[in-house]
């Protein structure tokens, strides 16, 4: 079995448990993923999701080598534990998730543009009113000429987001192989629409 | 709203649920469960607030219970509440009634002959 799958973020809603309390939920549209490759040294298969309207001819032969015949537009590769257990061309569904279970979820969170300390690193606002005219500046950012410098990784204001985030340890609250959804609880990282990898958890 | 959003929210709808208005005493029969038993909890109040819409629908009833003001939101198609009866019809003239929790005494109620109520409440409350 594949240790993950590929997905698209579809939005967020809410739903019913057995005790009848409302559970937030993100809706994922995940597969089916075709396995375009396999590599028996690192023990990874290589998976693919999603229409491209067209590919690059090296891209098409790749696809066609494994018996796919639609243009892929994410290739991902995961570690898997039974090779010999799966063929070029197969199809990669939910079923592999169970209900119930964790998983982690990689997507590119949205993002935020030029951003300030405030937002971008939860620096203290300073007062906004009684005649302090800094109201969201960084402050210090060091001393004086000794080190006559400012150090490397010094939190300032700069793009935000856009970046690799991963979320751990989100449950599985439903899976539906016919329409390739899956519904996990709580927030997943990145706009609508948005590609996502789902991996197994380690419990 | 994405078309696979909305199938699920509609598999959350009931199919059957009293209808009732801002303004209506009712009294709500909500599932609880007490150890490993279930039984039904009735909460009677005035609906104050209803807010969203679709599967999303949730109500707001309060009560007084000892000169304290009790809150319970419902959502409208939760498993959870069993069934709501209408113990009595409002009049009002506002869709969120939060003025309510301004109010001390017998002034929580307000129906056909609000008007004669309410005129004795200001006597009471001078």
């Amino acid at each position: 079995m594949l240790e993950g799958i590929i997905g698209k973020k579809i939005g967020m809603t809410q739903v019913y448990d057995k005790s009848g309390a409302v559970v937030p939920v993100t809706v994922i549209e995940a597969g089916p993923c075709f396995v375009v490759a396999k590599n028996k040294d690192s023990k990874k298969v290589q998976v693919g999701y999603g229409k491209a309207k067209k590919s690059s001819k090296s891209l098409s032969g790749h696809f066609k080598k494994a018996g796919v015949d639609e243009n892929l537009k994410v290739l991902k590769e995961f570690s898997c534990d039974d090779l010999d257990g799966i063929q070029l061309g197969q199809q990669i569904k939910v079923d592999i998730f169970k209900e119930g279970s964790k998983v982690s979820v990689t997507g590119t969170s949205i993002g935020k543009g030029f951003a300030g300390t405030v937002k971008r690193h939860h620096f203290r606002r300073s007062p906004m009113s009684h005649g302090s005219k800094s109201h969201r500046i960084p402050g210090s950012i060091g001393a004086g000429t000794t080190p006559g410098r400012v150090y490397k990784g010094k939190r300032l204001a700069g793009r935000m987001g856009g970046e690799q985030v991963t979320v751990k340890n989100l449950s599985v609250v439903r899976i539906d192989p016919e329409k390739n959804l899956v519904l996990l609880r709580g927030a997943v990282p990145g706009f609508k629409g948005g590609y996502i990898i789902i991996r197994k958890g380690k419990a | 709203m994405s078309s696979v959003i909305s199938d699920i929210e509609k598999a959350n709808l009931k199919e059957k649920y009293q209808d009732f208005k801002v303004g209506d005493t009712v009294r709500v029969y909500a599932k609880i469960i007490e150890g490993d038993k279930e039984r039904l909890q009735g909460f009677e109040g005035v609906v104050i607030a209803k807010k969203g819409s679709g599967a999303r629908e949730t109500f707001t009833v309060r009560k007084v219970v000892q000169g304290v003001g009790v809150e319970r939101i419902f959502p409208v198609h939760s498993p959870k509440v069993d069934r709501i009866k209408i113990v009595k019809q409002g009049k009002v003239r506002r869709a969120k009634l939060y003025y309510l929790r301004d109010r001390i005494g017998s002034r929580a109620t307000k129906i056909q002959d609000k008007e004669v109520q309410n005129t004795s409440d200001q006597q009471a409350a001078a």
